[in-house]
């Protein structure tokens, strides 16, 4: 006999518990229970949901919880979908496009092309010089493509990060209900394990769909850029922000004369973050076929090809020192700027 | 109308907590600032200020920290709100005008200079000065012009091009100046413009600001907590002590008749003889002979260092050519020693 027994027959509910039984799959423990593995009946057991069942059939099992979230998950699943696949299309194929593009331009173009990109952002000939013997190493190993591949979706998922983040934080250093109400689900996006996002994601869309990954990374990438918009704005010279208000400035004005030049570096630092955030994402989003050298680091842990799996690790590696080195330059350079000039 | 007051604060008060408007029956009631702050939990920041500002000239409010000197400037333009009381611009209610009819104000009637100078580090001085001009949506080379006018002004021609952060402070206020002057207002508000400065910037900034007003006869309120520096600059001196005006009127005047204890013992560190003059001490025109002439405006220590030190001399005081009255030396002495009512 069960141990919380007594508490239903004394509440005089043996009735109600016996009229109908929990529907609750099979668990591990009940296999084992009916194998007479069980090896029970040591001292008082927590009244949890499964102690309580064994006592009275109506009262759930905890299995039910996730076995109920998932149907209701499954339950929204068509509506959900129908309202998000036509919003997110167009990140499949800004996805494609870049993936397209990335690899359609041909190796003495394309690298040029971004050594003269990061001499533009960063203006800094060490960093230069050591992203064009970055990408020219990585073409000698034969790793371009794949490189090419991952740098393709963290561009895209980056720019649509600052896009969507900055107003974001615009909008919440103005309002102070935002702010309290968007914190906790930074946190939430921040720190829920980023396995656990592509879970959902995978029951929404189709594997084959480029969103599924670009939205696993926009969601876990988002967060700095969010965070650190605001902390940037709401950081501003308190008496700067009175001259701009005592000269008679609208909002608009002082949102985009002051506020936001003031907060650039601040910015750029949530920048630098979000790049490094979509780059350890991208490799884990390989997981639900997302391109590049995650592919490579994938394969090797299933196949245990130890060489494989390295080599690809270090392209990561190169690749995350490249975008940076470049990013903080491009900060240092706005920094500097705004001290002496 | 010609004598009209530029700006007129009537019974304003400020209490700063979580319901002002319910502590106004309380402070009418005649509870004071400690009772407020012990009973109710509420500051009560500014108590039936009533000041008239002359056009064309300098009010200068005076108080030390917490007398709420501060607040007081930042109701003009409403960047904070009273809890009750007008005020009144060339006549019009500020409390009265709309958001749009607020910004056209601080856009066209009214500038101001900050202590900390509040300049935009990512602009240049040029820039930075063009401001008001920038705000208004004038266009680029209109505002750069007028810019440029203001700063060369305030002795910083040649620096346009320069940030901010490259300037001393005396200079950056120079900008600070120049960005208020290039607003082209009637109304210049200076919230403690020269008290990050050092003594000798401060001087030069003062002898700046004269010089800048007798050409161009603004309506100057000026904040300050430093006496010398008040009755250097003001035609109307207004003290204020825990957010109470205690004493307000003519500098000379407060000098010669200081109202109350606080006050005297403000004005005893003086040095009198260089900032009384000679219209403040003179009296009518009696003697037949005199050991000389003297200007209305001129200071006691001028008249000390004429006289040598001889008090029995009577001088003959003249307005411009004309003589208005007499001073005798033994008044003059009479007037460097500080009137302490308080004392036996």
């Amino acid at each position: 006999m069960a141990f919380y027994d007594w508490v239903f027959d004394g509440l005089g509910l043996r009735e109600w518990c016996d009229s109908d039984t929990s529907a609750a799959p099979l668990s591990m423990a009940d296999l084992l229970a009916q194998a007479g593995n069980d090896e029970g009946g040591e001292g008082v057991p927590f009244p949890s949901l499964d102690a309580l069942n064994e006592s009275c059939g109506t009262v759930s099992q905890t299995r039910d919880l996730t076995a109920g979230i998932e149907e209701a998950f499954l339950a929204a699943k068509s509506s959900l979908k129908l309202v998000l696949d036509p919003i997110t299309q167009p990140l499949s194929w800004a996805l494609d496009g870049a993936l397209w593009l990335f690899q359609a331009v041909p190796w003495f173009v394309m690298i040029p092309l971004l050594v003269l990109l990061t001499w533009y952002v960063a203006r800094s000939f060490a960093v230069t010089v050591f992203v064009a013997l970055s990408f020219l190493f990585l073409g000698f190993i034969d790793h371009l493509d794949v490189a090419m591949q991952t740098l393709a979706i963290i561009f895209v998922c980056t720019g649509l990060s600052v896009i969507l983040g900055v107003p974001i934080g615009i909008a919440m250093s103005k309002s102070d209900t935002m702010q309290r109400a968007s914190i906790p689900v930074l946190d939430l996006l921040q720190t829920l394990p980023s396995f656990v996002y592509l879970i959902p994601l995978i029951f929404l869309f189709s594997v084959t769909e480029s969103k599924l990954y670009g939205i696993a990374i926009i969601l876990y990438a988002i967060v700095p850029i969010i965070r650190l918009t605001d902390l940037g704005i709401r950081l501003v010279d308190k008496d700067v922000i009175e001259a701009a208000d005592a000269f008679g400035m609208t909002n608009r004005q002082k949102l985009i004369k002051v506020q936001l030049p003031l907060a650039l570096p601040n910015i750029m630092a949530g920048v630098n973050q979000t790049i490094m955030m979509s780059l350890a994402m991208v490799v884990i989003a390989s997981l639900v076929s997302a391109p590049g050298l995650g592919v490579l680091v994938l394969r090797g842990i299933r196949n245990l090809e130890l060489g494989v799996g390295i080599v690809a690790g270090i392209g990561i590696v190169l690749l995350a020192v490249i975008l940076d080195r470049t990013s903080k330059a491009a900060l240092s350079r706005v920094d500097m700027g705004r001290n002496q000039n | 109308m010609t004598q009209e007051p530029k700006v007129r604060l009537r019974g304003v008060y400020k209490i700063f907590g979580s319901e002002p408007e319910a502590m106004m029956p309380h402070v009418h009631g005649g509870m004071g600032k400690e009772e407020l702050l012990a009973e109710h939990k509420h500051v009560l920041g500014l108590q039936d200020i009533n000041v008239d500002m002359q056009a064309g000239e300098i009010t200068v409010v005076m108080g030390l920290s917490g007398s709420g000197k501060s607040t007081l400037i930042r109701h003009l333009n409403r960047l904070i709100e009273p809890t009750a009381g007008e005020i009144l611009i060339d006549g019009d209610d500020v409390m009265k005008q709309s958001e749009s009819g607020l910004r056209a104000l601080r856009q066209e009637r009214m500038s101001m200079v900050f202590q900390k100078f509040a300049l935009l580090p990512h602009r240049t001085v040029l820039q930075n000065a063009a401001m008001s001009l920038n705000v208004r949506g004038m266009d680029v080379e209109t505002q750069e012009k007028e810019a440029a006018k203001w700063l060369d002004r305030v002795g910083l021609g040649g620096y346009e091009n320069r940030y901010p952060s490259q300037l001393s402070g005396g200079m950056q206020q120079r900008v600070g100046i120049a960005r208020a002057l290039t607003a082209n207002t009637d109304i210049m508000l200076m919230d403690e413009a020269f008290s990050a400065l050092d003594p000798l910037i401060r001087t030069d900034m003062q002898n700046l600001l004269l010089e800048l007003q007798a050409e161009l006869q603004k309506t100057i309120i000026f904040i300050t907590h430093d006496l010398d520096e008040a009755l250097k600059l003001a035609d109307h001196l207004v003290i204020l002590k825990d957010g109470a005006v205690v004493q307000q009127g003519e500098p000379q005047g407060i000098l010669l008749n200081p109202a109350d204890p606080y006050i005297e013992d403000f004005v005893s560190d003086i040095n009198r003889a260089r900032v009384l003059r000679v219209k403040s001490v003179m009296g009518a025109l009696s003697a037949k002979k005199f050991s000389g002439d003297v200007q209305l405006t001129d200071n006691l220590e001028s008249l000390i260092a004429l006289s040598e030190g001889d008090t029995s001399n009577i001088y003959r005081v003249l307005d411009g050519e004309t003589p208005v009255g007499q001073l005798d030396m033994r008044d003059l002495v009479k007037a460097l020693v500080p009137r302490i009512s308080s004392a036996a």
